[in-house]
């Protein structure tokens, strides 16, 4: 009896492990692949005929003396001007987050005091706006914005994504400030603060780590978006992500895919050591919602 | 909180919302009742020694006054929405008149543009969201298996196909399963079939894109469901294994069930994230095999020199539509427990 439940147990065992093995090599050998390839030449990368050739570079030794390149990189960042898409990332991305965290530490404190029925509604549009496909609010933007001559500015640009990233982080606020007691400001109130005051003196030195983990989400939104970066924004205000996008058009034609990987790794490396630093608070913000329904 | 006080924190959020998304709805739905202008032709009549001509030409100055003018263009009801690039009822009725049973009917509707970007939009949607639920389940409880120590690991690898910008993760995956790719070239040595490309074929690029989205998304619902698991009660797994339970029945009556409230949360998120799907496509350059209603909105908004306002805002609203008949049911029920509690 208990050498049976024994093996059951082992198998159980065996068949969970495999699977989180099989999975991780899955999730993580595009992305090793990817780098490991981005300094190879491109008939490396592309090795049709024998595979080992991307893992050792024989084409690229043969090209260019050594076993690993950096042709992509300086292609990408000095050829294409990949830098420039660099800089518009850090300026969007950075007041994106400020002003966001801004409106929705405010709203989401507001909603999470407020006992009214209209809250409640206010939680549900958020709801609802939070599934509109980007992409069609982008083509409402597209027409009003060409004629206020708005259009393809990276203030437009941050103010957008600022807006689509409301419903978001007010929910998710909203539950954080839920979770600090309202005894707390309520008694700086009868001590004879405002409102405000009571905000700024009492809930805004305790907020920072939920603050923080929607700062998070806030960054990658940003950071990640295509559609509302890729239409809105002109050639030169372009950030990465659509600039690798029409990197990937571009150079195919002149046989320069290895520009595109090279920014396609430099986009990436950012997220590992995002990842690296705050892997709690990303997988606490992502159940946040989730627990607390 | 008083009413006042309310007002003047929630405004800046409020005004956000309503101005860059509320309104941009509604100019969306407006946009999609005009019709582009059509161009303003003049006939001229050249007369030589042969004989007069007429020839029409293209009076580019009107044109553009015009469309300066009034820039959304002439009124059209709701035509767009039932026009051949849309719902196209005529086709469809034509289309049902003439096909001999349903299969040559399917066949004739998904040569339709509209149709056959919403095929594609559903089947990833209901193909992509119940196999990422179950491997999902899966790996969390494998990894709830590992030694403390690893569950690190395979968390920090595990987030990063979902972090990674859509666009670009599906790029990556695109390189690999090119033709002259690592996954690509294998596959073509293995079935010793040199023209089997995702390029070159619906099905292939179909399968691509769906193992594509639960690459992607795969993370989310294995992450919430980790978080669940610490969070089932140690004492009812005892009393399940002092009953005899072993791990599988343990599993399907005592986890599962306690579960249950996350996977109707990751099951809405994942609703609303793979109806919208729209990058992979971009990046997959998949625009000839798959469309989804979201690259059908893109490429209208790309047309050269000319954006197509109108059909855009057409597709726009029938995908809001799409969205609103897939949240109804979260939407009722929250409603239900809102009036439920205040009763």
């Amino acid at each position: 009896m208990a050498t049976k439940a024994e093996s059951r147990l082992t198998t159980f065992k065996l068949v969970s492990f495999a699977l989180v093995g099989a999975w991780l090599i899955i999730a993580a050998f595009p992305f090793l692949w990817t780098i490991w390839g981005s300094f190879k030449v491109q008939g490396d990368f592309f090795s049709k005929a024998d595979w080992t050739n991307a893992v050792f570079g024989v084409l690229t030794t043969r090209e260019t003396g050594g076993a690993f390149t950096s042709n992509g990189y300086f292609g990408a960042w000095v050829q294409e001007e990949f830098w420039k898409n660099v800089l518009n990332t850090l300026v969007i991305v950075f007041f994106t987050v400020i002003i966001s965290l801004t409106f929705g530490t405010l709203g989401g404190y507001a909603l999470a005091r407020s006992g009214f029925r209209y809250a409640f509604w206010i939680l549900m549009a958020a709801l609802i706006f939070r599934a509109m496909p980007h992409i069609t609010l982008v083509s409402g933007y597209m027409l009003p914005f060409f004629e206020w001559n708005i259009w393809g500015l990276k203030g437009t640009a941050i103010i957008v994504l600022v807006a689509i990233n409301q419903p978001f982080t007010l929910w998710m606020l909203h539950s954080f400030f839920k979770n600090i007691p309202k005894d707390m400001d309520e008694s700086a109130m009868v001590d004879g603060c405002t409102r405000f005051q009571a905000f700024w003196h009492v809930i805004v030195p305790v907020m920072w780590p939920g603050v923080i983990t929607t700062g998070l989400f806030s960054f990658l939104l940003a950071y990640n978006d295509y559609a509302v970066t890729s239409m809105l924004l002109s050639k030169p205000n372009e950030t990465m992500v659509p600039a690798v996008a029409s990197f990937l058009g571009s150079v195919q034609v002149q046989g320069n895919i290895m520009f595109a990987v090279a920014a396609v790794v430099s986009a990436t490396a950012p997220l590992f050591v995002l990842i690296l630093f705050f892997q709690r608070q990303i997988v606490s913000g992502l159940t946040a919602g989730a627990v607390k329904g | 909180m008083k009413h006042r006080t309310f007002f003047w924190f929630i405004l800046p959020t409020l005004s956000a919302m309503i101005l860059f998304i509320a309104l941009p709805i509604v100019s969306v739905f407006i946009q999609s009742l005009f019709v582009e202008h059509e161009q303003v032709l003049v006939v001229s009549e050249s007369c030589g020694p042969f004989g007069c001509t007429q020839t029409t030409s293209i009076d580019t100055e009107a044109t553009e006054a015009l469309r300066a003018d009034s820039p959304l263009g002439q009124y059209n009801g709701l035509g767009t929405y039932f026009d051949r690039s849309h719902l196209a009822t005529a086709e469809v009725a034509e289309i049902w008149k003439a096909s001999t049973g349903l299969a040559s009917f399917v066949d004739g509707i998904m040569d339709l543009k509209f149709y056959k970007a919403l095929v594609f939009t559903l089947t990833y949607t209901f193909v992509v969201t119940p196999a990422v639920l179950i491997l999902g389940l899966a790996i969390a409880v494998g990894v709830n298996n590992l030694p403390k120590a690893l569950r690190g690991i395979a968390i920090f690898i595990s987030l990063l196909p979902f972090l990674v910008a859509t666009i670009v993760g599906s790029m990556i995956l695109s390189w690999m399963l090119d033709g002259e790719g690592i996954i690509g070239a294998t596959l073509q040595n293995i079935f010793n079939d040199p023209s089997l490309t995702i390029k070159s074929s619906t099905p292939l690029m179909w399968i691509a894109l769906i193992i594509y989205g639960i690459w992607h998304t795969l993370p989310f619902s294995f992450i919430v469901f980790y978080a669940g698991l610490q969070t089932v009660p140690g004492d009812t797994l005892e009393a399940a294994k002092v009953d005899g339970a072993n791990k599988w029945q343990t599993m399907i009556n005592v986890v599962v069930p306690h579960l249950m409230p996350l996977v109707s949360f990751v099951t809405l998120m994942l609703l609303m994230d793979n109806f919208r799907v729209f990058e992979p496509i971009v990046s997959f350059q998949a625009e000839a095999h798959a469309q989804s209603l979201s690259t059908f909105i893109l490429s209208d908004l790309r047309e050269a020199g000319n954006p197509l306002y109108a059909s855009a805002g057409a597709t726009s609203i029938l995908t809001i539509i799409g969205v609103a008949i897939l949240l109804s049911p979260v939407v009722v029920r929250t409603w239900r427990d809102f009036s439920a509690k205040s009763h």
